[in-house]
């Protein structure tokens, strides 16, 4: 399988950059996820990809061919909609053999091909079926299988399970995930769900206004946000504006607007520097009077008060006054702590990522 | 829960009552008046009932008691029309509401309003104008005049349903179509005419029996030479009701056939994956 290649990339829309300048390589083989809020050029990107949006200057390679100056149909791209795009006047047969057609092979082979497609994604029984009598998920089946049975070099995926019922779009993130270790396909995938992204990629590319934010693995992405859109983006994040007051080693000491000293994990700061610190909600652990006196004071523990104490089933979401900051956690259910109560607070500095403002 | 379905009850009767005064009364008196060779007031049905005037129209018996010619070569001529304004309108059509529907084009919208301009004034200055340009072009009192004109009046039609037809088909189910190979040209073929079929098949009925029911621009542009069915209608049918109806019944079969048609059509089976 080859891999994919963007090379300085832009598309404007009028005065709108909706892809400002993006280089990407999508490695042979792998499931890169480009993961953005709505209009953050994703789709557009995919667009360019796919060659229905021509860019304004960049191109575009799979492999070493240059695909960005060929028209779609050449361009040997699989492509699977938001939609499912499928073609109600066909049957689900003449959907998968429709591409299979064109490329002229023999009824003999076409069969094979449909058959196999069809297995892949367990429809063997549904052929002579119209997209109409199909539920959601068998329709993103079909789809996904009318794309693959052209194996074709990349595949692109464009928020596919967004049309789907939570449950079925759960399960669906794991066959495709599994569908794609199995056949090894170099695969984009657009979503802008970060649990889909979490759970189905090899990289995440979070995109913003057009811009690449972050390129990373998921828990890189995740557990070492690059700046305060991709810790916002990636979930529910304490943001605390502060200023650096020393590096030491491996961490990064700040103090808070509030004087709080925290230590974190920042990377390329200067002494002095207007930072935001984020702290994610499951990384606050409450401790226990005993637990408080035998940790060293220096590592990030506080007293805080509850505001608001929320049970929610698995756990329960605090919202806590930190000197004047409201911030939101999460607690055992086994321990509950009550509105007013005082609390001690510790987070792990590796865990806490200090971010340049 | 019972007084709601006595009211939806009662609503229906009242409504079927209402169609049937408005549709199948009108169209009932015009059969009882084609079959009615005598009838003298104050007799609620005719005295004598027989089909001379039907084969006198159709040309099966040729008799100068009964106030009736063949319509035979009238039909037939309102028929050849009808079905050349078809393929003409829908050439123009097709591409036109495609591209109007599709592609950015500057003054799109004014450009759908020009098709609609013959049928937003009255007809009677438009056609008295364009019989003095059609006289100086030498189209006056010809076939190929009339069909022009037909065009004009049909256009409307076949342009905004064709337009609204190809709006209501996603972008993307072409865009499938090119990812898994196929060209602009193929995909239009393969996937998006069959998926408007039930919309241009819809559009082609309306002009067609625009056509075959064009009054007003055949009677300036047309006669005396190019005499239509609704020209025989009105000419020749006078004050002779039993005549007119037999006519009117006639004209009335291809517009009920296609009716039925589209009905079929329009309930095939993908339409309902359409939505």
């Amino acid at each position: 399988m080859p891999s994919l290649r963007l090379v300085d990339i832009v598309k404007k829309y009028g005065k709108l950059k909706a892809i400002d300048n993006l280089n990407l390589l999508v490695e042979d083989g792998e499931l890169l996820t480009l993961l953005g809020p709505s209009g953050c050029g994703k789709t557009t990107t995919l667009r360019a990809v796919t060659g229905f949006v021509t860019p304004d200057s960049g191109e575009i390679y799979i492999g070493d061919r240059k695909i960005s100056d060929i028209p779609p149909e050449k361009r040997g791209i699989g492509l699977v909609f938001q939609n499912y795009a499928l073609w109600p006047h066909m049957t689900v047969f003449q959907n998968l053999a429709f591409g299979l057609q064109l490329k002229k092979l023999s009824k003999h082979q076409i069969r094979k091909k449909v058959a196999e497609g069809l297995t892949i994604v367990k429809l063997e029984e549904l052929e002579t079926r119209f997209p109409r009598q199909l539920s959601g998920g068998q329709q993103q089946r079909v789809a996904l299988a009318r794309a693959l049975v052209l194996e074709p070099d990349i595949l692109l995926l464009d928020e596919p399970l967004s049309n789907l019922d939570a449950l079925l779009r759960e399960q669906m993130r794991f066959e495709i995930a599994q569908l794609h270790k199995q056949y090894g396909i170099t695969t984009i995938y657009v979503t802008h769900d970060q649990t889909e992204a979490m759970v189905i990629s090899d990289r995440i590319a979070v995109l913003d206004k057009g811009k690449l934010m972050q390129l990373g693995t998921p828990s890189e992405i995740y557990s070492r946000p690059a700046n305060k859109f991709v810790a916002g983006f990636m979930g529910t994040t304490n943001f605390i504006r502060g200023r650096v007051q020393d590096i030491s080693g491996d961490y990064t000491v700040v103090k808070t607007d509030d004087d709080l000293i925290l230590r974190g994990r920042g990377i390329g700061l200067k002494k002095g520097q207007e930072v935001d610190v984020a702290i994610r909600p499951e990384n606050i652990e409450f401790l226990s009077e005993s637990q408080a006196s035998t940790l060293p004071e220096a590592l990030n523990i506080f007293d805080a008060t509850v505001v608001r104490a929320t049970y929610v089933g698995e756990l329960i979401d605090y919202q806590l006054n930190l000197q004047h900051s409201l911030i939101r956690a999460k607690g055992d259910v086994r321990r509950k702590r009550a509105a007013g109560e005082t609390v001690k607070i510790h987070i792990d500095p590796d865990q806490l990522s200090v971010l340049s403002n | 829960m019972f007084s709601k379905r006595v009211l939806t009850v009662s609503f229906e009767i009242i409504l079927l009552i209402f169609v049937f005064l408005l549709i199948i009364w009108p169209m009932m008196s015009l059969f009882i008046w084609s079959v009615a060779e005598t009838w003298y007031w104050p007799s609620t049905l005719p005295q004598k009932i027989g089909f001379d005037y039907w084969k006198q129209a159709v040309g099966m018996q040729k008799s100068l008691a009964i106030g009736a010619v063949s319509i035979v070569p009238a039909f037939f001529l309102s028929l050849m029309i009808a079905v050349i304004v078809v393929v003409i309108s829908m050439l123009i059509a097709i591409p036109a509401g495609y591209a109007l529907a599709k592609y950015r084009i500057p003054f799109g919208a004014f450009i759908l309003f020009l098709f609609l301009m013959p049928n937003a004034f009255p007809q009677q200055p438009i056609f008295v104008n364009l019989l003095r340009i059609f006289t100086k072009f030498g189209l006056a009192g010809t076939i190929q005049g009339v069909i022009l004109v037909h065009i004009l009046v049909g256009l409307v039609f076949g342009v905004w349903i064709t337009n609204a037809t190809f709006k209501s088909i996603p972008p993307y189910m072409e865009e499938a179509a090119r990812s898994v190979g196929a060209s602009k040209l193929r995909a239009f073929f393969k996937i998006t005419l069959p998926l408007a079929a039930p919309g241009l098949l819809a559009s082609a009925v309306f002009v067609f029996i625009t056509s075959l029911d064009e009054f007003t621009g055949t009677f300036f542009v047309g006669l005396p030479f190019v005499n239509t069915l609704p020209m025989t209608l009105y000419s020749s049918s006078g004050y002779n009701m039993q005549f007119a109806s037999v006519i009117a019944i006639i004209l009335l079969i291809p517009s009920i056939l296609f009716m039925a048609l589209i009905q079929r059509v329009l309930k095939a089976e993908y339409v309902g994956g359409m939505g």
